[in-house]
């Protein structure tokens, strides 16, 4: 097998990269749009709740293969072409945002009332009481289900294979393909993804100890 | 607090229900600058709602608030703008301390105090620092400035969040059954604080039920039940020989 590992290297080095950049960049841009939606599930205005819940129904309620496929050969009928690594990487970020919504939802939820009402009394507004007081408690609180849905991202982007991007599991179908060898081909692939994610597991640990340090 | 300014507290025909109870009906009080008012009541009397609903906290159906010249009739008729505006108005004359603190839990003792100053008042950090620290020593707790709430016992706690109040600088400061959740050998400590300041002449509002405090301390007792107020009255008148039958009941209920 790591014959077969020293030959695949130059193809495994650029897919690593591939896949991480896909796991991580949705990951970023999921977390952004996730807050923006779970600021609205929260918000006072109707309209904006119902849309973020319809968000996320959608999203979270349909295969991320569907989506992938949909964006990358359903998009091109109505004249949208998206190459395959954007494409993929729209599809991550649109479904990762709809789990990491509700991940940053029940964060902020989690943080006790009297902390809005003891910032109101003080004469801060919702957005100076959020950005000051919730946010920095409600996010240490989401970091466990974040980091859980970062991993899991990271291996969603599996999925991207399908959409001929060349990243960890394409190149390893490729690989097998040529050489007959897809047992040791996917196992190599497989440890891979399992080291990045322990590393990760590693990080969000990291994380949660030094924020839950400084509380006590 | 301004000597210059008379500030005083007046609400009118104030009104409060949740659903079907009616928890607030038609209260009137006033309240006098310098003035330290306790009120007392049986659980379920609408003090602390009553006390909540004077900086906002909770929205009152009926009646009308004025608070240092800032005044809301019929807030829960306001556009949502203006209600916001006069809000964020009464909030900057009052304080409140909370039955369960409150406190920040990710900023220490510190940074609690003067979380306010720095973010609402836009004080520069070097002077909200000073002034924090001065406060911190004037509840007993210098040297607790950098711990975390966490590491705080209850009354340590409590005063920090009187601490927070007054870096404020507010006009009056509502207290929500301050010592409740405290031990009762932690109450001293923060009863001892809220003393200091009602003889500098701060206006308190006091919900609570130390009976001993309230005799000391107040210059009136204000005693709720079933959403009204029963008794506007002296803590000589209230706690004397004279006292109505109902607050006797409820005093003798205290203390068993």
């Amino acid at each position: 097998m790591i014959d077969l590992f020293v030959r695949a290297l130059p193809l495994l080095e650029k897919a690593v990269v591939v896949t991480i950049g896909l796991g991580i960049g949705s990951f970023v841009l999921g977390s952004a749009l996730g807050m923006l939606i779970a600021l609205a599930r929260i918000s006072d205005a109707r309209p904006l709740r119902w849309l973020a819940f319809a968000y996320v129904s959608v999203f979270r309620g349909t295969p991320l293969l569907i989506q992938i496929l949909l964006i990358y050969f359903g998009l091109p009928n109505y004249g949208i072409t998206i190459d395959p690594i954007p494409a993929a990487l729209l599809a991550l970020t649109l479904f990762s945002a709809a789990y990491l919504s509700e991940n940053f939802r029940s964060g902020i939820n989690a943080v006790d009332r009297g902390q809005w009402e003891a910032a109101w009394a003080m004469g801060m507004g919702y957005w100076k009481t959020l950005w000051r007081v919730i946010l920095p408690q409600g996010l240490r609180i989401a970091i466990p289900p974040v980091g859980s849905r970062l991993i899991a991202l990271m291996k969603d982007t599996s999925l991207a294979s399908t959409v001929t991007v060349v990243e960890l599991t394409r190149v390893a179908d490729q690989l097998g393909a040529t050489t007959f060898r897809y047992m040791d081909m996917f196992i190599i692939v497989g440890t891979i993804y399992w080291v990045i994610n322990q590393l990760l597991t590693l990080l969000q640990t990291w994380l949660e100890e030094k924020l839950s340090r400084r509380y006590q | 607090m301004n000597p210059s300014s008379s500030c005083t507290v007046r609400v009118s025909a104030l009104a409060k229900a949740y659903g079907a109870n009616q928890v607030l009906r038609n209260i009137n009080l006033e309240v006098a600058r310098g003035e330290v008012v306790v009120i007392m009541g049986p659980s379920g009397s609408g003090k602390t709602t009553f006390i909540r609903s004077l900086n906002l906290l909770e929205l009152p159906d009926r009646g009308s608030i004025e608070i240092c010249g800032v005044a809301l009739n019929d807030p829960a008729t306001l556009p949502a703008r203006e209600l916001r505006r006069k809000t964020l108005q009464i909030r900057q004359q009052t304080a409140m301390v909370f039955q369960s603190f409150n406190l920040f839990p990710h900023m220490t003792a510190l940074q609690n105090v003067i979380e306010g100053l720095i973010s609402v008042k836009g004080v520069a950090k070097a002077e909200a620092r000073e002034r924090g620290l001065a406060l911190l020593g004037k509840v007993g707790l210098a040297e607790k400035a950098d711990a975390y709430p966490g590491k705080l016992s209850g009354g340590q706690k409590q005063r920090v969040a009187i601490a927070r109040a007054l870096a404020m600088d507010p006009e009056v400061i509502l207290f929500d059954e301050p010592t409740s959740a405290l031990d009762p050998e932690l109450r001293d400590d923060v009863l001892n604080v809220m003393r200091a300041l009602a003889a500098e002449g701060m206006t308190m509002l006091v919900v609570t039920h130390e009976t001993r405090f309230a005799r000391d301390v107040a210059d009136r007792i204000i005693f709720m039940e079933g959403g009204h107020v029963l008794e506007d009255t002296t803590p000589a008148l209230f706690f004397g020989a004279q006292g109505s039958e109902r607050s006797r009941q409820f005093l003798g209920r205290l203390h068993e």
